[in-house]
């Protein structure tokens, strides 16, 4: 654990006039496992979409893998294929078969071949237990199913770090299970690097290496996890933990 | 209702009918390939082409299709160009069903959902590659309703080019009419005739909107 894959420091990020970020710092180094918790409207979000560009932020910098990180688009096109992001809303391309939607980015964007790609996407979906919906389209797909082949879809593009915002928010609760334990396999077995938004506390509190708290824009805590499951250090974060019923 | 007035009328209206489908279709098909690059230019904000083109879909949906036939059959001779009214019937459809295939394809790419677009920046997709996997084949598909209302729309539009007189199915009954007197008939054939182009062509698009949203969406 001690390479950095990404540090940020100084972040500050305004929609408008109104500042949502407030110097955010914080250092993630190789396999490490963070968890963004924080109640709504604290910027989890934002955060999560200012580190792969799909947001601007105004002051601050992001270094990732020891290279300052350039924030044009054009720069953020190439990074994004390293930084892999998973969406509450699972929004596979309804046009595209499973594999399609799996195989389309490495083999179109990084140019990848074909045979190759669609080889390590067949045995993905069959550590994810979908194989068999490798010809099917997303609308055939359950929620939890489409949310799974997002994270298979993700990963095609070998990402060193994953982003995920809510991912089993939307999911009926049988569901949610299923995907979370992709998540788990991901970090144990494949020794992922990733930052997780989640409101399953239990799920969190399993994963987390370490815990970033949000409130208000800013980080107000940032603790090992077992350590703020157990006994967070400000009563804001207690204040959370009880109101999540955990 | 005199029948014999009417079969004698069938072969000069048989004429007509085959220059109205000639020239709607003529129009039509340059309509779509106007249309497509226009609602691109505009799309992705090219510089200068997005904005001529807004302009060109503002002028051409605000004026009448009589004015801008009047204009390329009258107007444009005496600036040198002159055109066969056929032609001056193409042109004046292609430009104004452009600006409407244009707005038709504009709600379609528009109607893209942001959360598919940004499912593709998320996936390391430049701004063509967007267009190519997300925003055209989702809003292509999302924009057949309004292209096939439009196709109507234009089939109906020639009418209007009998005041150029060129001979397709109004021009036909008119010009009867003007000969015989027998305008019953005469607009009967007329109606008849427009009803055997547009009512199957309805049909038919209705089917292949749901077919291609079916493809595309699964719904
Ligand atoms: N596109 C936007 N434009 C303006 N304000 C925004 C935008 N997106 C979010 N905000 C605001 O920024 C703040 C942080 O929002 P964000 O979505 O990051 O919170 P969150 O912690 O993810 O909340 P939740 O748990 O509800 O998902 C909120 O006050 C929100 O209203
Ligand atoms: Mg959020």
């Amino acid at each position: 654990m001690e390479t950095e894959i990404l540090k940020v420091t100084h972040l500050n990020k305004f929609y408008g006039a109104r500042q949502v970020l407030f110097d955010v710092n914080f250092t993630l180094h190789q396999g490490e496992v963070l968890t963004l918790l924080g109640p709504s409207g604290s910027g989890k979000s934002t955060l999560l979409r200012t580190l792969n560009g799909l947001e601007a932020f105004q002051a601050g910098t992001l270094t990732f893998n020891g290279q300052p990180v350039v924030a044009d688009e054009a720069h953020w096109q190439k990074l994004r294929q390293k930084i892999g992001m998973v969406f509450q809303s699972y929004d596979l391309f309804p046009n595209l078969t499973v594999l399609e939607n799996i195989t389309l980015a490495p083999v179109k964007i990084q140019g990848r071949s074909a045979a190759t790609v669609q080889a390590e996407a067949l045995a993905l979906l069959e550590r994810v237990g979908l194989s068999a919906y490798a010809k099917a389209y997303p609308r055939e797909l359950s929620g939890g199913q489409k949310q799974r082949i997002a994270i298979v879809r993700a990963l095609a593009l070998h990402p060193e770090l994953m982003l995920f915002d809510e991912v089993t928010a939307s999911l009926d609760p049988e569901m949610v299970r299923g995907v979370l334990e992709i998540i788990k396999q991901l970090s144990q077995e494949a020794a992922m690097t990733m930052i997780i938004v989640t409101h399953e506390m239990n799920f969190a509190a399993q994963i987390a290496d370490r815990v970033l708290f949000l409130a208000d824009g800013k980080i107000v805590e940032d603790t090992p996890g077992q350590q703020f499951f157990a006994q967070p250090q400000t009563q804001r974060a207690q204040e959370f933990l009880d109101s999540m019923d955990f | 209702m005199d029948w014999a007035v009417i079969q004698q009328s069938l072969p000069e209206f048989a004429k007509g009918f085959q220059l109205t489908l000639w020239l709607s279709a003529s129009g039509i098909a340059g309509a779509l390939v106007v249309g497509v690059v226009v609602s691109l230019l505009r799309y992705f904000q090219v510089p200068v082409l997005g904005r001529l083109s807004g302009a060109y879909v503002e002028v051409a949906r605000n004026t009448p299709l009589l004015i801008q036939l009047f204009f390329l059959y009258y107007a444009f001779p005496v600036l040198g160009l002159k055109f066969s009214a056929a032609t001056c019937g193409i042109i004046g459809l292609v430009f104004l069903g452009g600006a409407y295939m244009a707005e038709g394809f504009t709600g379609g790419f528009n109607g893209v959902s942001q959360t598919q677009v940004e499912s593709g920046r998320a996936l390391g997709m430049n701004q063509w590659q967007l267009a190519r996997y997300v925003v055209l084949p989702q809003g292509l598909a999302l924009s057949v309703p309004a292209l096939a209302a439009n196709v109507i729309f234009l089939i109906k539009e020639t009418s209007i080019f009998s005041v150029i007189a060129i001979p397709e199915l109004t021009n036909t009954a008119l010009d009867l009419i003007g000969l015989y007197y027998r305008s019953n008939e005469y607009l009967l054939v007329l109606v008849v005739a427009y009803a055997i182009i547009l009512i199957p062509l309805s049909l038919l698009l209705t089917w292949l909107e749901r077919r291609v949203r079916y493809a595309t969406f699964g719904d």
